[in-house]
């Protein structure tokens, strides 16, 4: 069984989903379950791949394609996690804001965050403070991501904020703020819960805040 | 080829930190490289602090215009920033970096553009979604061309920008903005095309080798500007063969010239 997860976790890494799907067949077929594949392979495949990609070591493809193989993955076990009553570690409420049309760095939080075992609602790019505070209404999230490339929409990010507290449910979640421009003082300075250098701090941080 | 020099942009890290401190010998040291490597327009971007843009833009202004002649490209997706600093320049064309159909934008950049008789760049940038398709970049381009020249811009002086999007995450971006070059230069005789680099590569390795391997593939297609770092002497070199190749420099005398300066190793 071990070898099995083995094999699970490096074919995620490698982003080899044909392969991937197969072995998870494989070890479904073999009496694991979904939950544990998720647990045990998946899951740490995806973190593997985060820190690579953090380090330097991986590039943006790679983690694109272990994603891929990881989605394709998900499929196949989406019915049986169904059946095992499974949940996700928590719901990301996640956007590009108003005014910002940039998407990569809000896709690779994304991936990462799913890969980590998170619910994502995203709301795509241009994300205005009401669309932000209907989907806090309608999903109930533990945290709250923004993201902005430009120095001019940096203000929507405090916008957002200002809304999701004029309309009293500021409290009821984490709001973690990146994008190039970006600073620490900055995210501080709009009332911001944290600020995400990159997309693998991003994740460690919502972990660290669910701990 | 028009060269648009591109190092002075606040999303670099020196220039944040030359911003931060009005560091003027930092940002002379920057121009006079750019000058020296052959650059016909210095782009200047303040952009880094919110709400300073303008301010630091004109600060821009006024110190790159210190130490050159060479026209200035003034650049910012605030149209605020750019009617702040545009008095400030001194040059008879300067450059306005740049235009696009987004909301407000395009009404707010086109009179000064006719005011200061600036050449304008004009970006394919979609109203909701990026523009990742030829089809869409070719659309966008003919909307823009359309309304600027109604508006009284002439078309010798709007530098459509396709826009290039990172090939990490969708492998036929590059060629989707190559296709877009070569129909806008074939469908618009007089119009120029333009784009920057460094979108391309990234999240890939070794990125000044995709960098100006594209490069090459646009002035493949037409183009005929570029926003790019002309201190990189391999991209220059490039630059240089592939005029000469694709038949753009009569007689290869640029290119005879380069290596009679030394510039080609």
């Amino acid at each position: 069984m071990a070898g099995e997860i083995e094999t699970i976790r490096d074919l995620c890494v490698r982003g080899k989903r044909a392969e991937l799907t197969q072995a998870v067949d494989g070890a479904l077929a073999a009496g694991m379950s979904a939950q544990e594949i998720m647990a045990e392979g998946l899951i740490p495949a995806m973190s593997i791949v985060g820190e690579k990609y953090s380090s330097g070591e991986f590039f943006l493809p790679q983690m694109m394609i272990a994603a891929r193989a990881m989605q394709e993955a998900m499929a196949t076990l989406k019915p049986r996690l169904v059946v095992e009553a499974y949940e996700t570690k928590a719901t990301a409420v996640l956007g590009t804001v108003a005014g910002d049309f940039h998407d990569i760095g809000k896709n690779i939080v994304k991936i990462m965050l799913e890969g980590a075992g998170y619910e994502v609602v995203d709301l795509g790019v241009d994300a205005g403070p009401e669309k932000f505070v209907e989907a806090v209404r309608s999903h109930a999230p533990e945290f709250v991501l923004m993201s902005a490339l430009l120095t001019l929409t940096m203000e929507s990010m405090r916008k957002t904020v200002q809304a999701l507290e004029s309309a009293g449910v500021r409290s009821s979640v984490t709001i973690g703020v990146g994008g190039a421009p970006l600073t620490q003082k900055f995210a501080e300075e709009i009332g911001a819960d944290f600020y995400g250098e990159d997309a693998y701090q991003c994740v460690e941080l919502c972990n660290a805040s669910l701990r | 080829m028009l060269i648009v020099a591109e190092r002075i942009n606040a999303s670099r890290k020196p220039i944040r930190a030359a911003l931060e401190k009005l560091d003027t010998i930092a940002i002379h040291a920057e121009v006079k490289a750019q000058a020296a490597a052959g650059a016909h327009y210095i782009d200047v971007n303040g952009g880094t602090f919110p709400g300073r843009e303008p301010e630091l833009l004109c600060w821009l202004v006024e110190t790159v215009q210190a130490v050159t002649d060479l026209p200035l490209c003034v650049d910012s997706p605030d149209p605020a920033a750019l009617a702040a600093a545009l008095p400030k320049v001194k040059s008879a064309r300067p450059m306005i970096n740049s235009i696009s159909l987004e909301g407000e934008r395009f009404d707010r950049v086109l009179p000064l553009a006719l005011r200061y008789r600036a050449r304008l760049i004009a970006l394919c940038q979609g109203e909701a979604v990026p523009a990742a398709t030829a089809a869409q970049k070719i659309d966008l381009a003919a909307q823009l061309v359309g309304r600027l020249t109604r508006a009284g811009l002439p078309i010798e002086d709007i530098y459509v920008d396709p826009l290039v999007f990172p090939l990490a995450t969708e492998s036929s971006s590059a060629n989707a903005s190559l296709d877009a070059i070569g129909e806008i230069m074939r469908r618009f005789p007089g119009v120029h095309t333009i784009c920057g680099l460094t979108n391309v590569s990234h999240g890939l390795p070794a990125r000044r080798l995709i960098n100006r391997t594209l490069l090459v593939g646009a002035i493949d297609r037409g183009m005929d500007a570029a926003i790019i770092d002309p201190t990189d002497m391999q991209l220059m070199q490039a630059l240089l063969a592939a005029e000469a190749v694709f038949g753009r420099d009569e007689y290869c005398m640029n290119y005879i010239d380069a290596y009679q300066d030394g510039k080609l190793g």
